[in-house]
């Protein structure tokens, strides 16, 4: 009801901002004094620190949300920054078009998408958000302006696009939709035994289905060890008559339990019973679940209780994958500290360009950790290890404790982009990745 | 398809209540001070409702300009169906105090200008027999308090007034709606400190009006727990409220 202090989605860690100031023109820049240091926070859903900006000013977004230009006959849309991916397919879906690309939940803002150079289930066709995007406005704390395309000021571009916000304020973006003939999935599902399985199914889906995930059970050992649930889709044909779903009445986590109630009891249990629940093998569903199975659960989040939860990550190129996702999905096991939400995908080889893009070719698993202090640090750092010997990555959208050492090593580039970096700007997660020993 | 008529659309009340009707079907005539941010609001409101949105800017404080304004509304949207009287200011309480000038500033804006375009369109669906004025008062308006008394004054003397035109206009299918909002996280209150549970977002008010359109509700207190908080207030005997510090 109220707005209250901004905080990450995992609630991990908390910080507290000197100033906050809503951004409501997105022709001006109005900064804080020169003492502090300013970041754009949109709707929060990055889960880590990437969005904080400890004893430092938040620049909220979410006010610059008006839709400035909308071709419905080319599908190019132009908004500001602050506008929710849920508020275009409002607008869009009704008229044919959907986005090129969205996550895992459409309530994050358009400026996020470009800052995190987001992805989503057709990484392998379409590559990630930032390769859809026409066009955005950056503003700089100098007061200059900056209109960047993929022909113009290149550079900027490629530093915004999963520039984490640190290169200016971007006011607006454009960019280019897709086509649907209506708003139906057609969607297939497949169980699988084991990792190798999920390697083989990969191949045989993957040029036939352009929206594939995987939900994987990583509370599994031995035998089962890699097992999950194979999820593909596509967009509905034409011709299909049935008329656009009711919208669904969302539920909310009402309180915060004190302790997380995801844990190795209940997580066990589920994910046993997750997998082997009978579903059909193909059938029709609604955009909605499809995309955004966790969008009518809100304020998910709380289930952690007061200590928040982790989100680890990772990309590790295929040639090293099988060996290296096994032992982090042993590592994982053998903690006994997963969640019930973990996925993974093949990313494709289409890249946007940004310098601190995180998806690149190979294969991502993603999960959550309630936060249990340092026996899940010490995890993660060990999943870490691994990551960094297998040459792969960690998405910092959803970090909030890797070190330095890891970030240098998975974006050699972090120089380059430091350049682009606006002085005026920064975040808990730079200062901290970028801190000298 | 309703033709609807916003004053004060730079307001986020107003914007966001303009949204909400937008989503239904509407054509709009929107007047403002600020021009960047009229032209703004209007581009989205075209793409949200699929019709093209006029728009002009006005310093409505100049009452003389009203009937040629609505003149030029009327004639936009060829007969107005819905209005919503959404400008004002929120003064500050001290400054006002020590300056007549201000005081009557505050009134002049926030109350007689309101009172001005209401008379006039509520004339006009008189004559024909319908329409919809809906105005943003407040629960300032509710009882005068020592912190907020000269902005209360204003939105009292809105609310009595529209009272009077709604049992006037009763009987003539023309429907009045006073709107009293609790506190609001708009650019307005952005001197105040925005936590606790009174704190509601403008779409939670714009919500709210659209429901009382659509339910033909005369005064409406948002979020509705307003109008028992404002129940209490109201009850408190004088001899006890003079010595509270609200």
């Amino acid at each position: 009801m109220s707005a209250a202090v901004p905080a990450g989605w995992g609630r991990y860690p908390s910080s507290s901002p000197r100033q906050i100031r809503s951004c409501r023109n997105r022709q001006l820049l109005d900064l804080p004094d020169q003492s502090l240091s300013c970041l754009p926070f949109g709707n929060g859903r990055s889960y880590g620190d990437v969005c904080l900006n400890n004893n430092g000013a938040l620049l909220l977004t979410r006010a610059l949300d008006r839709f400035i230009t909308f071709d419905p006959a080319s599908g190019v849309l132009r908004a500001e920054a602050g506008v929710l991916l849920a508020e275009i397919l409002a607008l869009i879906v009704p008229q044919g078009w959907f986005l090129p690309v969205t996550p895992g939940t459409q309530f994050v803002t358009l400026g996020g998408a470009i800052a995190n150079d987001v992805h989503g289930k057709n990484h392998h066709v379409a590559g990630s958000f930032g390769c859809h995007v026409r066009a955005f406005e950056l503003r700089r704390s100098d007061g200059g302006c900056l209109l960047c395309t993929p022909e113009q000021n290149i550079e900027w571009f490629r530093a915004t696009v999963g520039g984490l916000g640190l290169t200016g304020l971007i006011a607006w973006v454009e960019i280019q939709l897709q086509r649907i003939a209506n708003p139906w999935i057609v969607a297939e599902n497949r169980r699988f035994a084991h990792l190798d399985e999920f390697l083989t199914l990969d191949a045989e889906y993957e040029a036939r289905y352009p929206y594939i995930v995987s939900w994987i059970d990583c509370a599994a050992t031995g035998q089962a060890l890699g097992r999950g649930i194979y999820m593909a889709g596509m967009h509905a044909p034409p011709g299909l008559l049935k008329p656009p779903p009711p919208e669904r009445r969302a539920l909310t986590v009402p309180f915060m339990p004190p302790i997380s109630l995801v844990n190795r009891f209940s997580v066990g249990a589920f994910n046993r019973l997750y997998y082997h629940l009978p579903r059909p093998a193909r059938g029709l569903t609604p955009y909605q679940p499809f995309f955004y199975p966790l969008d009518n659960l809100l304020e998910w989040n709380r289930l952690y209780g007061r200590q928040g939860f982790f989100q680890y990550q990772c990309v590790i190129p295929l040639t090293e994958a099988r060996e290296a996702l096994r032992e982090i999905l042993a590592c994982i096991a053998a903690s006994g500290q997963g969640s019930m939400l973990a996925v993974l995908k093949r990313f494709g080889d289409k890249t946007s360009g940004g310098l601190l893009s995180f998806p690149r070719p190979g294969i991502t698993l993603a999960l959550d950790f309630p936060n249990q202090d340092q026996s899940t640090l010490n995890l993660l750092e060990r999943l870490d290890e691994v990551t960094r010997q297998a040459g792969g990555a960690v998405y910092p959208a959803k970090d909030a404790r890797m070190s330095g050492d890891s970030f240098r090593c998975y974006f050699p580039q972090w120089a380059q982009f430091s350049r682009y970096r606006d002085p005026r700007f920064s975040s808990s997660f730079w200062r901290r990745v970028t801190k000298q020993k | 398809m309703r033709n609807i008529l916003i004053i004060g659309a730079t307001s986020a009340i107003a914007e966001a209540t303009a949204r909400r009707f937008a989503a239904t079907g509407a054509r709009f005539y929107l007047v403002g001070r600020n021009t960047e941010r009229l032209t703004a609001i209007a581009r989205d409101l075209e793409i949200r409702s699929g019709q093209p949105v006029a728009y002009e800017s006005l310093n409505l404080d100049q009452i003389d300009q009203h009937p040629a304004l609505l003149g030029r509304a009327n004639q936009a949207l060829g007969g107005i169906d819905i209005v919503l009287i959404a400008h004002g200011t929120l003064p500050d309480q001290n400054a006002c105090q020590q300056s007549v000038e201000k005081t009557l500033a505050v009134i002049h804006t926030n109350a007689l200008s309101v009172i001005s375009l209401a008379t006039l369109l509520a004339n006009d669906f008189e004559t024909r027999r319908r329409g919809t004025l809906i105005a943003i008062s407040s629960v300032a308006g509710d009882r005068g308090r020592q912190s907020n008394y000269i902005y209360g004054a204003a939105k009292g003397m809105v609310s009595l007034f529209l009272q009077g035109l709604r049992n006037r206009l009763n009987s003539k299918g023309v429907q009045i709606i006073t709107v009293k909002p609790g506190f609001v996280d708009t650019p307005m209150t952005a001197a105040f400190e925005k936590k606790g549970l009174l704190w509601a977002q403008p779409d939670q008010i714009a919500q709210g009006i659209v429901a009382a359109v659509e339910r033909g509700q005369d005064d409406v207190y948002l979020p509705w727990f307003w109008r028992w908080i404002m129940q209490v207030i109201q009850h408190i005997p004088e001899r006890i409220f003079k010595q509270l510090s609200l």
